[in-house]
């Protein structure tokens, strides 16, 4: 894991590493990989990926509205909003 | 040597459903901002996901719709991207297990039926808006539409050109609203476009594709198709290389531009999402679907060939969205006459509602009414230009009764021959000339000279007299 | 009062010998009194407990109060409570007031339980040693110079304390059983699936689950019923009968069958907590159970799939953390970037971004397959181990740790020192089983936790064969000292 590496995770996942961070950042994320890396020893043909723990399936729910209009309760707690909207820096596409 | 374009679609189909695909949020069109936005679409932490039947119903009609396998089992992937309108940086989308396989639709062009054939299907979450007004420098961000359910539809590079890709995407377009599982309201975004394209030397292996994503009318889809594949020549004609990106379309300024911010974060890093359970279509779950499939457009377009004796150009147009088909079976049942409700709904009510800019939906003469109209027509009771009055005064809230306004208007036909016979004289009397001239030529003329007599016997009667009595009655004056 | 059993303290409230007002005033005061030691909680909620124990007094005084009703307890805060600050341990959310209750929340809340406030915990539930809280580490009641274990520590502490008579809590990979272990407490991970997820701020939602902490295992079957109603509002809760886990808890043990796992007995572990944990074997044994050794050959792979899933999906979980609609914004953000960017990296923690940095890792184009692949058929592998021991046996028992508490900073340095904390616990996560620990005896004069695993919705059995150890022996009774 180099910092090459590290800043593109980094920007993958919108978190910034100081630069006099990366190495012990990349160091301590490779023990980890290094720790994982077991399981490339495994063999696993023929093996169903497990992403569940419960062999169930979904319930599905009725199209009836449940949901009352909680704007002034949920934009209270946010850090930036006007006339009803959140506010975020102008986005371009 | 020529060019060949190879052209696929991908369209987002906002379904009708009244809630979203994993909150019971109202999905209605047009409500203020975040005012339909519940702690699970705005990702407020430890909410979770509860999917909704009817979106899973509706995916599955379409499904039945293009001759796809349905499968039986599904699961949602996580889609991990950040923007402001993706509330939990990930949207819920299905990746390795859609719920719709592959099938085709046929559509007609010039070159006669062609089979586009559908990748897959699947279901997921839309999401919010950005708007772009100026808040100090700030955008807003609204999480109404955020989770309303949507169809990915994805076609196979099958077209050649933007006619054949508009007439897919029209075709889509009828096939879910006659489905009814989508409102088909363009202009709200309901069904949105994204075209891939590319082209190549005949034989050689695929170009470099772009992107050009959501167009959201025929026109500016054909028009963008046009803009990118005329660009894509002259740019490797000139020695240039087409890279693979995301373009927009502005269908005001006629111009496309490359997207650059959906460059970067191409990493979507999809795994199985957590939060959701395999959903398993059961027999009793399709057979439910099966029983509530729609006639389809096809189908009914040759039911009105074979029932009502409608020209198949009739057929398709009066069939075609779901709609008009509803609109049109209505008049025809209740005047009794499908032939003459063809006509007025591809003639004077397509033409009001083009003059006025409305569509179908908001017309305010209802199916009902005209039916009532053409009924009264046809039984005598009033001419066909009467009809055109009563539908003029009906569409401008004169009233709502047909009858009741034939009578307030004073709009029955003329059947009474002496008060017709009065009128005639007084046209021939004041038109001496004109019926000197009638009676002196020669046979072959006679009928064309004619026009101008029962043209003004018509307008004294203000549209009323019975036109062949007073066809008869003219003939007999003038003769 | 707060050396009573919760059956006793309910029976006294019915029976209005003591009044919900008394109880709750009683651990107020403690936790105002000793918790400067623990810090085991963030947030006391004074004015909100009275108000509740009033109304529950209230209740009670009508005579048809449910059975919890007027009991104090303390939350975990991981659990959104409305209008009371949660914050996960993080400072991302140390602004943040839910609008809306976890679905466990409203249950006690309906069920008249008074809390009391909420507990300390690694930021996010990432850790086992509860140093990763932006409020700072909780302290080992035995031993303040040790952590209480992790992610939970809070609510173990607390509960070892007594400053509360139990404690919800939440386990991702041990965060209930490592840190009960620990303080020397009984702790209950239900069955995957039994507990609604509905308001617990998601870590790995494919492994988390709340569950509850106590004194006793009598203590957990008491509260248990409240905590398992189904919840619609959690597509992953399964929507199984309940049954009532106070009224099986005097069956004898005779004839069951209690696998002993080879792997749980291996190199790394402290021998004093194995000679305690092989005497709770005897003690079973002495007491009509059969033991059997059983083998779950997969067992050394739990940790590295556990630290590709996990990451993989707090990656994804910690993504509606950027600043917009909620928590920590950074201060006058330049563009989309920088706000997403700083208020981040301002407001999550080094562990948390360190398993937000491998999550995305081993989901990323090219690592997929080799990664996170592997460790969901890994992970299969794991859980048809137990599946076939559960052909064998009734239930499994082992360590619920590798030893006791160990000092403050002794395994920051190296996180996969700290991740071989659950080597033992984290298994039962992947496979979705049920898991408690219960104490068992002393290390180095530290609690020693003995793990059960039960099968799928065996809660009912393991509380009993709980019960049943804790009516022969006293190691549950045995509390830290100072905390009078």
């Amino acid at each position: 894991m180099d910092a090459d590496q590290i800043e593109k995770l980094a920007k993958l996942a919108r978190l910034n590493i100081a630069p006099d961070q990366v190495a012990e950042v990349a160091d301590r994320i490779s023990n980890v990989l290094r720790m994982v890396d077991q399981l490339q020893a495994l063999d696993t043909t023929g093996v169903a990926p497990m992403s569940h723990p419960l062999d169930a399936v979904s319930r599905l729910r009725a199209d009836v509205v449940t949901e009352p209009n909680v704007r002034e309760a949920f934009m209270a707690i946010a850090p930036a909003c006007e006339d009803g909207l959140y506010l975020v820096p102008k986005v371009i596409d | 040597m020529p060019w060949e374009t190879v052209i696929g679609l991908e369209v987002h189909v906002q379904l009708a459903t009244k809630t979203k695909i994993f909150s019971g949020s109202s999905t209605a069109f047009g409500a203020e901002p975040n005012t339909q936005a519940c702690a699970i679409d705005l990702a407020m932490p430890g909410t979770l996901p509860t999917p909704n039947a009817e979106a899973f119903k509706m995916a599955a009609m379409f499904g039945l719709g293009i001759n796809a396998e349905i499968n039986r089992r599904s699961h949602f992937e996580r889609k991990n991207y950040f923007y402001p309108d993706l509330p939990k940086g990930y949207q819920t989308t299905q990746l390795a297990q859609p719920i719709v396989g592959a099938g085709f639709m046929e559509i007609e062009t010039s070159s006669g039926l062609k089979k586009v054939r559908i990748h897959h299907a699947h279901l997921e979450e839309d999401a919010g808006k950005s708007l772009h007004e100026d808040f100090h420098g700030m955008s807003g961000i609204d999480l109404n539409r955020a989770g309303t359910p949507l169809i990915e539809v994805v076609s196979e590079p099958d077209m050649s050109n933007a006619e054949e890709a508009v007439a897919f995407a029209k075709k889509l377009h009828a096939l879910v609203t006659a489905l009814g599982i989508c409102d088909g309201e363009m202009s709200q975004g309901s069904l949105r476009f994204d075209v891939n394209i590319s082209v190549r030397r005949p034989g050689e292996p695929l170009g470099t594709r772009t992107e050009t994503k959501n167009l959201n009318s025929f026109k500016f889809m054909e028009e963008a198709i046009e803009l990118e594949v005329e660009r894509q020549i002259t740019l490797i004609e000139s020695g240039g290389k087409v890279i693979q990106e995301t373009r927009l379309y502005n269908g005001d300024t006629k111009k496309a531009r490359s997207m650059r911010s959906k460059e970067d974060s191409n990493d979507y890093r999809y795994f199985p999402c957590p939060d959701l359970l395999p959903v398993v279509l059961d027999d009793t779950f399709l057979d439910a679907v099966r029983a509530a499939m729609p006639e389809l457009p096809e189908a009914k377009a040759a039911r009105y060939q074979s029932d009502y004796g409608l020209p198949a150009y009739d057929a398709g147009i009066l069939s075609n969205d779901r709609l008009t088909s509803i609109y049109f079976e209505t008049a025809a049942k209740i005047s009794g006459q499908p032939k003459l409700a063809a006509n007025w709904v591809m003639g004077e009510v397509a033409a009001q509602l083009n003059r006025h800019e409305i569509t179908l939906k908001d017309c305010p003469v209802s199916a009902e009414q005209l039916g009532q109209i053409i009924a009264r027509i046809f039984d005598g009771t009033i001419t066909s230009k009467s009809g055109k009055t009563l539908f003029d005064a009906i569409w401008a809230d004169e009233g709502d009764d047909a009858d009741a306004l034939i009578k307030s208007k004073g709009l029955q036909q003329m059947n009474d021959s002496s008060a017709l016979e009065k009128i005639i004289d007084e046209i021939i009397a004041a038109n001496a000339t004109q019926a000197e001239a009638y009676r002196a030529a020669p046979e072959d003329k006679k009928a064309k000279m004619l026009g101008f007599f029962t043209g003004q016997a018509m307008k004294a009667s203000k549209g009323q007299a019975n036109p062949q009595q007073l066809n008869a009655l003219l003939l007999a004056k003038l003769n | 009062m707060h050396n009573q059993s919760i059956a006793s303290l309910l029976a006294q409230l019915h029976s209005r010998a003591i009044s919900s007002r008394e109880l709750t005033t009683h651990y107020l005061e403690r936790i105002k009194r000793l918790d400067p030691q623990y810090n085991s909680f963030v947030t006391l909620t004074e004015d909100q407990a009275l108000k509740q124990a009033d109304a529950a007094d209230s209740l009670l005084a009508q005579g048809n109060a449910h059975a919890l009703c007027g009991l104090p307890i303390a939350h975990k805060d991981i659990f959104c409570t409305e209008g009371v600050r949660t914050s996960c341990g993080s400072k991302m959310l140390d602004n943040f007031i839910p609008p809306y209750n976890a679905t466990i929340v409203e249950n006690y809340l309906n069920a008249g339980v008074v809390m009391l406030g909420k507990t300390n915990m690694d930021e996010f539930a990432m850790g086992s040693s509860n140093e990763t809280s932006y409020y700072g580490p909780v302290k080992n009641p035995w031993n303040v110079g040790c952590v209480p274990g992790g992610s939970s520590g809070g609510s173990a502490a607390a509960v070892a304390a007594r400053l509360a008579p139990a404690a919800t809590a939440s386990d991702t990979g041990g965060s209930i059983r490592q840190p009960a272990s620990l303080c020397g407490i009984s702790g209950i991970k239900p069955t995957y699936g039994r507990i609604s997820r509905w308001g617990m701020i998601a870590f790995a939602s494919s492994l988390d689950q709340a569950g509850l902490m106590a004194t006793s295992a009598e203590d957990l079957s008491l509260l248990l019923n409240t905590l398992t109603s189904f919840d619609a509002k959690d597509a992953t809760c399964i929507d199984e009968p309940i049954p009532n886990y106070a009224s099986t808890l005097s069956q004898p043990l005779k004839g069951l069958k209690i696998g002993v796992p080879v792997e749980y007995f291996g190199a790394g572990l402290h021998p004093q907590t194995e000679a305690a944990v092989k005497a709770a074997l005897a003690q079973f044994e002495s007491m009509g159970a059969t033991l059997v050794e059983i083998t779950l050959p997969h067992s050394a792979l739990s940790v590295p799939a556990y630290y590709v899933i996990a990451p993989a999906e707090c990656s994804a979980n910690l993504s509606r953390f950027d600043g917009v609609r909620y928590g920590h914004r950074c201060k006058d953000p330049q563009d989309l970037e920088d706000l997403y960017r700083r208020s981040r990296t301002e407001g999550f923690g080094d562990e948390v971004k360190r398993r937000i940095l491998v999550g995305s890792y081993a989901l990323s184009a090219g690592y997929y397959d080799a990664y996170f692949t592997k460790a969901q058929q890994a992970r299969r592998l794991i859980q048809e181990d137990f599946v076939a021991a559960f052909k064998q046996v009734d239930l499994i028992l082992g360590p619920t740790c590798p030893g006791p508490a160990f000092a403050f900073g002794s395994k920051t340095k190296d996180p996969v020192a700290m991740y071989l904390e659950d080597i033992y616990t984290i298994a039962t996560n992947l496979a979705g089983l049920p898991g408690m620990s219960i104490p068992c005896g002393l290390a180095d004069g530290l609690p020693v936790g003995l793990q059960i695993i039960g099968n799928y919705f065996a809660e009912g059995l393991m509380l009993n064969a709980a019960r049943q150890y804790q009516q022969a022996t006293s190691f549950h009774t045995l509390a830290p000292a100072n905390i009078a």
